[in-house]
């Protein structure tokens, strides 16, 4: 992919030419995955405004990343360990959008009983992994899956787990990577780097430039990449599923990105970060980046993208509705599925 | 080792040992993980030769990083295998109360049931053998008060394996907690073959009817001595309870006794304050506080660290069988 100037520039490995061809069906499904995903994060922010929904995390400046790994990630094979800010990554793994809707609505139907925020997706027979909220607390998961996939002598499966960059802070992420190293486990370590964790930034997180080189305290390779170029998630994450199915151990990779929005509908970065800096980065948005990249390779036409468009907002639309339609859980839900049976049977 | 149909006398580290080496045996989905789990056998040999037999991959010595063994056994879990996790010293789980209470209890929850953990976390817990400020202390405490959270405390070696065969096969995380100081020196009949004891039942080990005495772990051998010597020398009549199961916790069996004798004792080696105790005085009084004749008593660990290395530190803050004693049979007149 044609690179312009952007403060995402890659490293000078990483720049050059993909070793994982996309054809032009997986090139316009990765667009009309990120396209997806900046059209429901707009929802989700919209209805909170409306006052429809209580809360609701934007993902704007991932949409590459995302679509990327959700490119990569086999489905119906691979496990994926993602974090609240990833539904565009579930979309583009095979989690329908109208359950991203009941989530929102945290309407009966949603996969996890409407019990946690928005955004904190699950669904086992897709292979997506329920997350807690706890930063870095599904590190250990994803690796203790990955361990059971090579337990059973599943070569061809992988685990990918995704996290920002304030999570590579907390010790159970340096026990997750050890873990992980040690025993050359089949997973894919994707940091989503948007340089912000709330409000505060990388260098007040960690006193190096890239998560990349923390890999090395692990055994393991870390690559970084233009986080806000599809084509270089997808390659660098299809050639880490590579070398983990053939036994060759886990990766960290680095995508270094951006946080366009606020943390969440109850954030205001405003507070903590400058107007000039977020509208640095939007100059390389990642959405009309890839669109120019499509059309002047002559992957969709002005009019494609168009009619991509709207065939994305009518889905979300319906979605809206239909999922708004839906009936909250019944209040005495508040009391199922603790554990298996009746938890304290004379309570 | 061999798998025996027989009934056997054992200690209660070998009902451990017999249990866990059954259910390598018996199931490919379980593996046992934790520090020094491997060539040395676990620190209290409890594993010793199960490395030989069953290999690296599934006697699996982790790091030396207790949030990861609990984080990476739940993940195995949620990915169908079913793991049994050691914590070397119950004194050393803090940094897994992370993964053990907001992880593995609300897994099954927050999924809505997509998502389990069939999980089982063993450590050896408690005092009485030297074990000093850092390697002492009961932790059932501590995570009593999360919902979702099964915890159990056997105290004899048939109890040990059949309540261990049900943490096991439980499809919800398991807290089991094993009291170091029975480890040797408490002896029984273990039957052979696979059998469970259901969690959240309490045992009626000796019957009486003047007073009610619920305990566990270590503090229930003790209560028995005391109540057969109250009954040889004194003609004293004290019902003990073992309550085996933390929670959920036998309400049934402790209020049918407590209706019965019309007083309640509750010994542990815990501290007392926001202890075991505290929960199961608060529910007696709710639910029969007219049925007493006494105040109800608490006999428990000092509200202090467990417990100095110092042999008078030590015997200060455990409950002598003697202080058992004397403190039944103030209840029993009262
Ligand atoms: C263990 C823990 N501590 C604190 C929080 C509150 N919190 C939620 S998101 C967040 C920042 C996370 O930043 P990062 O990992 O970089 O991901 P990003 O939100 O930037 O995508 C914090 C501190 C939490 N959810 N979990």
């Amino acid at each position: 992919m044609a690179k312009a100037p952007s403060a995402h520039a890659p490293a000078p490995a990483a720049a050059a030419a993909p070793h994982h061809e996309l054809s032009k069906e997986q090139l316009r499904a990765i667009f009309r995955s990120m396209l997806l995903q900046r059209t429901v994060d707009n929802r989700g922010f919209q209805l909170n405004r409306q006052g429809k929904i209580p809360f609701a995390a934007g993902s704007e400046g991932h949409e590459a990343v995302q679509a990327g790994t959700g490119m990569a990630f086999q489905r119906g094979r691979d496990l994926l360990f993602p974090y609240y800010r990833d539904v565009g990554l579930c979309m583009a793994s095979g989690f329908p959008t109208i359950e991203v809707f009941y989530s929102l609505f945290a309407r009966a139907k949603d996969n996890g009983g409407g019990r946690q925020f928005p955004s904190h997706l699950t669904k086992k027979s897709a292979g997506i992994y329920s997350f807690s909220s706890i930063i870095a607390g599904h590190m250990t998961h994803a690796v203790g899956a990955a361990y059971a996939l090579k337990y059973r002598n599943e070569h061809d499966r992988v685990a990918i787990c995704t996290f920002g960059e304030g999570a590579t802070s907390e010790g159970e992420w340096h026990e997750a990577m050890n873990f992980a190293g040690v025993q050359r486990l089949p997973i894919v370590f994707v940091c989503e780097n948007n340089q912000w964790a709330i409000s505060t930034p990388q260098e007040k997180q960690m006193a190096v430039k890239d998560v990349a080189i923390k890999a090395a305290g692990y055994g393991m390779e870390g690559v970084i990449i233009d986080g806000f170029d599809p084509i270089a998630v997808y390659d660098a994450v299809t050639t880490a599923r590579e070398k983990a199915v053939s036994g060759g151990g886990p990766t960290l990779i680095e995508a270094k990105c951006y946080r366009f929005l606020s943390h969440t509908t109850d954030d205001d970065d405003r507070t903590y970060r400058s107007k000039e800096e977020v509208e640095s980065h939007r100059k390389d948005d990642p959405v009309p980046r890839f669109e120019r990249w499509l059309v002047e390779h002559g992957i969709v036409s002005p009019a494609d993208v168009e009619a991509l468009k709207k065939d994305v907002l009518r889905e979300v639309n319906e979605c809206t509705d239909a999922a708004e339609a839906e009936p909250y859980p019944q209040a005495s839900e508040l009391y199922t599925n603790l554990v298996e049976g009746a938890w304290e049977p004379w309570q | 080792m061999a798998v025996t149909t027989e009934t056997t006398v054992m200690n209660n580290v070998e009902a451990v040992r017999t249990t866990l080496y059954e259910a390598l045996k018996n199931d490919s989905r379980t593996l046992i993980m934790g520090e020094d789990v491997g060539p040395r056998g676990n620190v209290f040999l409890i594993t010793k030769g199960f490395l030989d037999e069953f290999g690296p991959q599934r006697v699996l010595d982790t790091p030396l990083a207790e949030a990861s063994i609990v984080g990476i056994a739940v993940g195995m879990a949620m990915e169908g295998l079913r793991p049994i996790a050691e914590i070397q010293f119950a004194d050393f789980i803090f940094p897994a109360f992370n993964q053990i209470v907001g992880e593995a209890a609300k897994t099954r929850y927050r999924s809505n049931g997509d998502f389990t953990c069939p999980l089982v976390i063993r450590t050896p817990y408690g005092g009485g053998v030297r074990g000093s400020l850092s390697h002492s202390i009961s932790v059932e405490a501590l995570f009593y008060h999360v919902p979702g959270l099964k915890i159990v405390a056997p105290s004899t070696p048939a109890d040990m394996k059949g309540l261990l065969n049900a943490a096991i096969d439980d499809p919800d995380p398991v807290l089991y907690l094993e009291h170091k100081k029975t480890y040797r020196l408490i002896k029984g009949e273990v039957p052979g073959g696979h059998y469970t004891i259901p969690i959240g039942k309490a045992a009626v080990r000796r019957e009486g009817h003047q007073l009610t005495v619920v305990s566990y772990g270590l503090n229930v051998h003790q209560a028995l001595e005391a109540a057969n010597q109250l009954e040889a020398d004194e003609a004293l009549k004290v019902e003990v309870i073992d309550l085996r199961s933390i929670r959920p916790m036998d309400k049934q069996t402790i209020l049918a006794s407590v209706r019965k004798t019309r007083k309640l004792m509750i010994i542990h080696e815990d501290n007392k304050f926001g202890g075991i105790g505290a929960e199961i005085s608060a529910m007696v009084a709710e639910e029969a506080l007219f049925d007493l004749d006494a105040p109800i008593c608490r006999l428990c660990g000092p509200d202090v660290p467990p417990m100095g290395y110092a042999l008078p530190l030590e015997e200060e803050f455990m409950i002598s069988t003697e202080r058992m004693k004397q403190r039944m049979r103030e209840m029993v007149k009262f």
